[in-house]
C-alpha cells in the first residue's frame, strides 16, 4: 500500500478516521504497526479537522460507545444479555459484528460469573471449539502441562493419540507445550478423550484467557537457583487456569535473575531471588518487545499466588477486549497497580476473591465435557451428499 | 446442469447465528441460519484464502470469515467492504423447517 493511494482515497472518499482508512484502503487493517503513520497521513491531508484521539474510539462501526462506556453502563444499568446491551444503547446494527460481539460477551461474563450464559456464537471459532483454528481449517490441539512439567506416561499418550489419528505435525511451543497439528475438527472429540483418559485437560492455547507458565527447573536442579520456581509455576497455573480474560495472558517463573523463563517479557513474570520473589507485569515479546516493570517484591509462595490473582482480576475488570496487559498498564500507569495491589491489602484480597469465584464456575475442562458429548452439532456435518 | 433439491436436514439442526457443514463431493458446503432463521448457502471456502465459512461469526445476513476477518454477504457470497471476490452460492428453500438445498441431480443425503 503507498501513501499516494491512501492520501488519494482521503481526499475523494472523505474519510476522517483510521477505521475509514482502513475500511476503504485495507492499509493499518492487519497488524496495525503502521497506524502511527497513517495518522500521520491523515493529519497532513486533513490538516486541522482531523482530530486524533481526541473523542472516544468506538468499540466498532456498531456503536459510538467506547469499551470503557460500555462496560460502566453494563453495570449500572444491569444489563445482562448481548441483546439487551445493544437495544438499550442502540446499536446501529441488528445483531452486531465480529468485533463487537466476542467483546459484549467477555464483558458479560466477566460482570456476572456463574449468571451469565456464555454465547457460544459470539465467540470466535477457537474458542467455541476449543481448539486453534489453522490456514487449512484443520485444528491444533495442546494439553495442558502443568509449569511446562510433563512426564513418560503423558508422553507415552500423546504418542499413541498421534499414531492412533494420523495427526501429521507435533511441535514443541514457545511456551514449553506440545501442540499437535493438522487434526480434523470431527476428530477432535475423540482426540481429547483419549487426551483425558491419561490426565491431560485442555491448555487454552485457542483462547483469551490463562495461556501458559513457563518455568526453569530452579533451586530442586539447578546449582544457580534460589527457590523452587518449578513448583511456584505449577501452583501458579493451577490457581489461575480457565480464568477469561481481555486478551490472552502468558506467565512465567524464573528461579534466579539469570532468568531462563524469560519472566521479564511476560504478561506476569515472577524472578526468584534469595530472599523472595519479584513480581513483575507488563512484558511482551510479540510484535512490540517490552520488558516488564517491576510491581513490588514479596516474600512467601502464598503472597506470590495473592498478588498474581489480584493483579488478573484489575486486568479481568478493567482492561478492554483485546488489549493486553501492557497497553493497559501503559494506559493507567504502573503506580496505579501499586496503589491497588500492593499499598491497599484490603483491595488486593477483594480482588483475589472476585478472581476466585470468577473462576470456581470456569475451571473445568471444556475438552472433557465435549468429549462426553456436549455440543455435538460443532464436530458432525449436518449432511453428507453423494453423488 | 440439471439440479435436484435436496433435504439436508431441519433448520433447528443449526445454532441461530450459527453455521453447519454439509458433505458433498464438490466440497463443504456451509448452511446458515441467521438471527430471524433465514437460511443461506455458500461452498463453504472464503474468496480469500479458502477459509472455512462454515467457522465464522454470523452477524446479520454476513459471515466473517474466521482466518482474515473478510466479511461475505449470506445474500450474495459477494465480499464486503475495500475486499473483491465471492463465494459460490447454492440455492435453498425452506419448507415447514425442513432444508433443501439445489445440488445437481441424483446427490443423496445422509443425515449426520
Amino acid at each position: 500500500m503507498c501513501k499516494g493511494k491512501i492520501v488519494d482515497a482521503i481526499a475523494a472518499k472523505g474519510l476522517q478516521s483510521i477505521e475509514d482508512v482502513r475500511a476503504h484502503t485495507k492499509a493499518s487493517a492487519s497488524c496495525g504497526s503502521c497506524t502511527g503513520l497513517v495518522e500521520k497521513l491523515l493529519k497532513c491531508t486533513l490538516g486541522d479537522t482531523f482530530q486524533a484521539g481526541s473523542s472516544v474510539k468506538p468499540v466498532c462501526g456498531c456503536t459510538s460507545y467506547g469499551h470503557d462506556e460500555i462496560r460502566k453502563l453494563i453495570r449500572v444499568k444491569e444489563m445482562r444479555t448481548i441483546p439487551e446491551v445493544m437495544q438499550e444503547l442502540g446499536w446501529t446494527s441488528a445483531n452486531g459484528c465480529s468485533k463487537c460481539r466476542p467483546a459484549l460477551n467477555y464483558y458479560l461474563l466477566c460482570e456476572y460469573p456463574g449468571e451469565y450464559r456464555d454465547d457460544a456464537q459470539s465467540r470466535f471459532v477457537n474458542e467455541r471449539v476449543h481448539a486453534n483454528i489453522q490456514k487449512d481449517g484443520t485444528f491444533s490441539v495442546v494439553p495442558r502441562m502443568w509449569g511446562g512439567m510433563t512426564s513418560a506416561a503423558e508422553l507415552r499418550a500423546i504418542a499413541d493419540v498421534v499414531d492412533r489419528y494420523q495427526i501429521p505435525s507435533v511441535k514443541v511451543t514457545g511456551g514449553q507445550r506440545i501442540d499437535l497439528l493438522g487434526v480434523k475438527k470431527d476428530q477432535l472429540p475423540a482426540v481429547w478423550a483419549d487426551l483425558n483418559k491419561a490426565g491431560l485437560v485442555s491448555g487454552h492455547a485457542y483462547g483469551k484467557a490463562l495461556r501458559t507458565v513457563k518455568t526453569c527447573v530452579g533451586s530442586e536442579w539447578c546449582r544457580f537457583g534460589t527457590q523452587d520456581s518449578t513448583a511456584m509455576g505449577i501452583a501458579l497455573e493451577r490457581a489461575t487456569w480457565g480464568a477469561w480474560t481481555p486478551h490472552k495472558v502468558k506467565m512465567a517463573v524464573s528461579g534466579c535473575p539469570r532468568n531462563c523463563a524469560e519472566a521479564t517479557v511476560k504478561d506476569f513474570g515472577v524472578v526468584a531471588v534469595e530472599s523472595g520473589w519479584e513480581l513483575h507485569v507488563g512484558g511482551a515479546a510479540g510484535m512490540h518487545v517490552r520488558a516488564t516493570d517491576l510491581l513490588c517484591k514479596v516474600v512467601t509462595a502464598e503472597e506470590v499466588l495473592e498478588y498474581c490473582c489480584a493483579f488478573l482480576q484489575l486486568y479481568r475488570e478493567e482492561g478492554r477486549y483485546l488489549e493486553r496487559p501492557w497497553p493497559w498498564i501503559e494506559r493507567v500507569g504502573v503506580a496505579y497497580l501499586q496503589r491497588k495491589i500492593v499499598e491497599d491489602a484490603q483491595s488486593r484480597r477483594a480482588l483475589q476473591a472476585r478472581f476466585r469465584h470468577a473462576v470456581s464456575f470456569t475451571q473445568k475442562d471444556p475438552w472433557a465435557e465435549r468429549a462426553a458429548g456436549a455440543e455435538a452439532h460443532e464436530f458432525t456435518p449436518l449432511a453428507e451428499v453423494t453423488a | 446442469m440439471k439440479l435436484d433439491w435436496i433435504d439436508v436436514g431441519l433448520v433447528s439442526d443449526i445454532p441461530p447465528m450459527g453455521a453447519r457443514v454439509v458433505r458433498s463431493g464438490d466440497g463443504d458446503i456451509a448452511v446458515f441460519r441467521t438471527a430471524d432463521d433465514q437460511v443461506f448457502a455458500l461452498y463453504d471456502r472464503c474468496p480469500h484464502k479458502g477459509g472455512p465459512l462454515s467457522e465464522g461469526i454470523v452477524h446479520g445476513r454476513s459471515v466473517t470469515c474466521p482466518l482474515h476477518n473478510w466479511v461475505i454477504s449470506l445474500e450474495t457470497g459477494g465480499v464486503e467492504g475495500p475486499d473483491q471476490g465471492c463465494a459460490a452460492q447454492i440455492a435453498v428453500s425452506v419448507d415447514q423447517g425442513r432444508i433443501r438445498l439445489a445440488l445437481p441431480r441424483a446427490a443423496r443425503a445422509a443425515h449426520g
